[in-house]
Parts: C-alpha cells; structure tokens; sequence
C-alpha cells in the first residue's frame, strides 16, 4: 500500500466520526420533539437549551472533518 | 488533483484584488475576502440606517429593523439575565455580521462569468477574531467586575472538596478551550457546505461531458444541489445564532458566576 493510499483510508477513517455526530444530532432534536409534543407550553423556552445541546454535539462532528481535511490537504505523504 | 478535475479547495482562495501591497514586511493587500467584509458592513449599514427614521407609525422597512433589534434584546435579557441589555449592541452586530456574510457567502452570483462570491466565514483567521473578541470581552468583563472573584467560576458550587483537584483543571480547560471551538466550529460548518455544494456542481459538469448515463447523474447532483443549498441557507441562520447565543452564555458566567 502506498503512502496516499493509506491517507486515503485514513481520512475515509476520520470521516466515521461525522456519522456519528449525525446520530448524536438526530438524538438531540428527537428527544426535544418527543419533549415539546408532550408539554408544547414549555417547549419556547427551551429553544436555547436545544441548541446548546445541538452545538455541542455537532463540534465533535466538524472536528472529525478537521481531521479528515488536515489528513487529506495538510499531511504530506 | 489530476488535472482536470475541479478542485473543490479552489473557492477558499485569497488573492488580493488590484495588486499586493506590503508595509512594513506585512501583506495589507485588498483581497477578495477584505472587498466581501466590505460588501457585508456596507448591506448591514444601508439596512439599518433604514429602518431609523422614528417614524410613529413604522413602516415595513422600520418594522423589519425593530423586529431585528428586539430580537437580539430577548436574546440578551433571556440568557445573559440581570444587566444583559449593556452587551446587547455587541451581540447585535456579532450575529448580524455572521448571518450576512454567511449567506452573502451563498449567494448564486456565479452565474455571471467571472464574478464569485466568498463566504467571509469560511477562514478560520476571521471566524478566530470573532471568537477571541467574545473570549476577551468575557475576560475584560469578568475581571472588571468581580476582580480575583472571577476565578471562583472554576469551582462548581456544592462540589465536595476531595473533588477539587480534578474537578478545577477540568473548568479550566474546558474555559480555555471555548474561543477555538467557537471559532471552528462557524468556519467548519461553512467550508464543509461550500465544499458539498462545490462537489455537487462539478458531478453535474463531470456528467455532462461524460454523456450516456453521465446525464442521470448530472439530474440527480443538480437535484441534490437544490436541497443542499436549502440547507445550507438553515445552517447560515443556525450557526450565526448559535455563536450569539453561546457568546451571550458565556457573558452570564462572566456578569453572574454561575
């Protein structure tokens, strides 16, 4: 297997990680829509709650894709 | 890259527009991405500057400015609480200058041959001033106010004290560590879009001169250009909220300490 071969696979790697935050996204959204629909008179005021747990979740993600673009453009092979 | 293929990386480009100027062993060229800041501030000022005429019954221009205006208010009253209405104008033009060049950023100005937009955001040189501005603000403020006080912010309240050597280095990386991923995280989110978008459009242009069954896929990309581009219109909207809203939280920890 050559070097850029296996950068290749390496950033393909790296990638997973962003499914996974996907997951972890789709969760958040999905609990505060199971939340919101049973009580919708407090769901407003836990907007900014939603999405900190949003932000949150979602950064793991872009540093997954950080470090398959620092894989693929930055690393010289 | 081979030649021949489009290379996605090519839109993030910085060139200075007329010709480099140095000063001093500094590159103070114009670029394209300083004419961009300049395009947004300028949209920024006319749309505002519209909407202040004080009129006693507002027209639509000036309902819009208010509604933009009481927008930020709640979002400064509701999460930075008691004494939040004093940082309002810095969360005001943060969100609003994020929201602008995002979506000035997708504009489809490609149309006409030789002119491209540049998403401003979509350098972490300029998304890591923002967040340092917020950072150094949080720290100017919380030094100011409570003096060494501010430090206690790394120490949770009701946290047994056996807990405290683990505990306080936890809270202080985790303090530190906020102007980077607030700032990556607005200049990760534009450039994986812009790149989506970028692989999308040249699928298109690869199938078209494929031929045969190339056309299908030219259909499909372009299909899922659409709904792309839809998205990343939320994402504009969602990540200029969500560096407003996490600028405006960590001003509470600053102005209350817990």
């Amino acid at each position: 297997m050559t070097d850029l071969g296996a950068m290749y696979i390496g950033a393909g790697l790296a990638a997973i990680g962003i499914g996974l935050a996907a997951l972890g996204v789709g969760n958040v959204f999905g609990s505060f829509l199971e939340g919101a629909l049973r009580n919708p008179g407090a769901a407003d005021g836990q907007q900014g709650r939603l999405f900190i747990g949003f932000a949150a979740s979602e950064l793991l993600g872009l540093i997954a894709f950080v470090v398959a673009i620092l894989i693929l453009f930055v690393v010289k092979g | 890259m081979s030649a021949g293929k489009i290379d996605p990386m090519e839109q993030f480009h910085v060139a200075p527009l007329v010709r480099p100027i140095h000063i001093g062993g500094f590159d103070l060229s114009f670029t394209n991405s300083a004419l961009f800041m300049v395009v947004v501030g300028v949209l920024l000022a006319v749309l505002v500057s519209g909407g202040l005429k004080r009129q006693l019954i507002p027209g639509r221009w000036q309902v819009l400015v208010e509604m933009m205006v009481t927008f930020i208010d709640d979002m400064a009253r509701v999460n930075i609480g008691k004494g939040g209405k004093k940082y309002a104008p810095y969360i005001f033009s943060l969100f609003f200058f994020i929201l602008f060049s995002n979506l000035v950023g997708v504009l489809p100005l490609a149309i006409v041959p030789g002119l491209h937009t540049f998403a401003v955001t979509s350098h972490i040189t300029v998304t890591a001033v923002l967040a340092f501005f917020s950072f150094g603000i949080v720290m100017f403020v919380g030094l100011a106010k409570h003096g060494l006080k501010f430090f206690s912010l790394f120490v949770p309240h009701g946290a047994p004290g056996w807990l405290m050597p683990v505990i306080i280095p936890v809270e202080l990386v985790s303090f530190l560590v906020r102007p980077f991923s607030l700032g990556l995280r607005l200049f990760v989110a534009m450039t994986a879009g812009h790149i989506l978008l970028e692989v999308f459009a040249s699928f298109v242009v690869q199938g078209l001169n494929a031929g045969g069954i190339g056309y299908g896929v030219s259909i499909l990309s372009f299909v899922m250009i659409v709904g792309v581009s839809a998205l990343e219109l939320l994402v504009c909207a969602i990540q200029a909220y969500v560096f407003a809203l996490l600028t405006s939280l960590y001003l509470h920890d600053a102005v209350h300490l817990h």
